[in-house]
């Protein structure tokens, strides 16, 4: 579905991004681990357009979208949930979710997706009308993603939305992805919460300092001692 | 050089003499006040809104206001159109005018410093006025008496002239308007999407640069209201007359809190009434310098500006 080959992506001199290549094939929930500066954000930030590489190519469903603008990337079906959750804090939940269906023309789909958003998220149907501004940050998490939603993507990509977030909470978050995922939207979470995230995940890759170092099966990535060490605590 | 006209009279209307009481002055002054201030107004809000999306001030933003008035002008005289079509002539003109200051001079700039985007805007200022100078020369013109043919109207003894109140029914419908675009319609929300970050407005498949362009449209057809409506009520527009209005426009700007839309109408009409007030209280010759003493206050006093505390309402 997705299929990254080679990108290199600079801030200026900084390079960020060192050759990294990476697949996602349809129905998977693929995540990717790192430590903070490691180049998570900067490649879910390439994906959707924000930055461009200087080199390499991104195919999306077969076509080529690297360097493409981000309008164009979330009309072929890509949302990107940003780091931070980013949303209009001077606008109400409600103005929020309309915004994520920025690009939509239908409104009788639209309508149905406010439903369907608000069914998995209740606490956003509570806080409809309140300034986004004033949520809690989980809440604002659920907004974010509902947000994204709001697009109808084919690929979600999801940064850190376990970030300063309660157990609890994260716990819940965590089984929402689950759930967005089973009805049928493929996923691209970038945590630092490996444990989590190995934990939902089909797949995972590894990035340090703006390379790959280490993919495969989550399964296979949480057995290895290497990645225990460095990213699950080392039991 | 270019001789710079210094007009004051223009400013407020002499007070009809005849032994009229001071409170008959009073409410006279502040209904200039009040019509003054709701120019200010609508100039401000084009500063604020274009302040809110790209964090520049558009000094440019007075010229376009004289502009405004001088197509006005022309569509009133040379095609002897009415009030109204000269009006929305005007408003049209002044919003391809502003998206085309924006193209080609501020938007190369979009990711420059400050500095250079704000010495940009004093340089596109300068070309405006004297461009406008040698293409039609720097001689003042005057509105014609009698557009629009309104009676005045007596309210507790004070005559108050048709075309004040005309100026503030202009002045209300396109603000109430601006309100109804910017909570209401797609570009408005895309608006206030981007003012607050335009990362996030990019990942919603918003086209920032058209945003920013239709704000620019917005604000400087806003600008262009103004002026016709200005030439109309102090009759007398030449080339420079955006300078002084354009100023205190933006510390009516500031004064409300710069990039909140309420505040910029609240600020402008706060000022004209000020400016009437000290006018009233016989020191017209200090009019202009009150506007910057108000910026003096408000920016030690109050830096955010009356509204910047609790609205976030950024455009
Ligand atoms: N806007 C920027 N300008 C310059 N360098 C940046 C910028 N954003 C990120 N970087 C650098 O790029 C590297 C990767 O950052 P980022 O992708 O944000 O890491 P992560 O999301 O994994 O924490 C870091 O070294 C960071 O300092
Ligand atoms: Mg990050």
């Amino acid at each position: 579905m997705l299929k990254i080959n080679d990108i290199n992506v600079y801030y200026g001199n900084i390079h960020a991004l060192k050759g990294v290549s990476l697949n996602i094939n349809p129905g998977e929930i693929v995540t990717l681990i790192g430590a903070n500066g490691a180049g998570k954000s900067t490649l879910l930030k390439t994906i959707s357009g924000l930055l461009k590489p200087k080199t390499g190519e991104i195919l999306f469903e077969d076509e080529y979208v690297a360097g493409k603008v981000p309008q164009l990337i979330v009309k072929r079906g890509i949302s990107h949930v940003p780091e931070g959750r980013r949303v209009f804090a001077n606008m109400s939940v409600e103005e929020n979710l309309e915004l994520g269906a920025f690009l939509r023309k239908d409104k009788k789909g639209i309508r149905e997706d406010f439903e369907k958003i608000y069914g998995l998220f209740p606490r956003l149907l509570e806080r409809r009308k309140q300034l986004s501004g004033t949520l809690s940050g989980g809440e604002q998490q659920m907004l974010a993603m509902g947000r994204a939603l709001m697009a109808r993507p084919r690929l979600l990509l999801l940064d850190e939305p376990s970030m300063g977030l309660a157990p609890l909470l994260v716990k819940t978050i965590f089984r929402i992805i689950e759930e967005i995922n089973q009805t049928g939207t493929t996923i691209l979470l970038v945590e630092q919460n490996a444990n989590m995230a190995l934990s939902i995940a089909n797949r995972a890759y590894v990035i340090e300092t703006g390379k790959i170092v280490a993919s495969g099966t989550a399964e296979e990535l949480g057995q290895s001692d290497q990645i225990r060490k460095a990213y699950l605590g080392g039991h | 050089m270019f001789p710079i006209p210094i007009f004051r009279d223009w400013e407020f209307i002499p007070i009809s003499n005849g032994g009229s009481a001071f409170m008959e002055q009073l409410i006279q002054q502040l209904v200039n006040g009040i019509s003054l201030g709701s120019i200010y107004a609508l100039i401000a809000l084009g500063y604020t809104m274009v302040y809110g999306i790209v964090k520049l001030i558009n000094f440019a933003h007075g010229d376009v206001f004289m502009v405004g008035a001088f197509i006005g002008f022309y569509s009133i005289t040379v095609f002897h159109l009415g009030f109204f079509p000269a009006l929305l002539i005007s408003m049209a003109a002044c919003a391809i005018f502003g998206v085309l200051i924006e193209r080609i001079a501020y938007k190369p700039l979009r990711n420059a410093t400050r500095i250079a985007a704000l010495i940009t805007a004093i340089g596109v200022s300068l070309f405006i006025e004297y461009g406008t100078i040698y293409i039609r020369g720097a001689q003042p013109e005057a509105y014609p008496n009698g557009i629009v043919p309104l009676k005045s109207i007596e309210i507790l003894g004070v005559k108050i002239s048709g075309q004040s109140l005309l100026i503030l029914a202009v002045s209300i419908f396109l603000m109430i308007l601006l309100q109804f675009i910017v909570h209401k319609t797609k570009i408005g929300k895309a608006m206030r999407a981007v003012s607050h970050d335009q990362d996030a407005a990019k990942l919603m498949g918003i086209n920032v640069n058209n945003t920013i362009s239709a704000t620019f449209a917005i604000g400087s057809a806003l600008a262009g209201a103004a002026g016709v409506v200005f030439g109309m009520y102090y009759t007398k527009i030449e080339p420079l007359m955006g300078i002084i209005p354009g100023l205190k426009a933006f510390v009516a700007a500031v004064l409300g809190g710069i990039g909140i839309l309420p505040g910029a109408m609240a600020g402008g009409l706060l000022l004209g009434v000020i400016e009437a007030l000290v006018s009233a209280a016989g020191f017209s010759l200090w009019r202009d310098g009150v506007a910057f003493v108000v910026l003096i206050l408000i920016l030690i006093f109050r830096p955010a500006g009356l509204f910047g505390k609790n609205v976030r309402e950024k455009v």
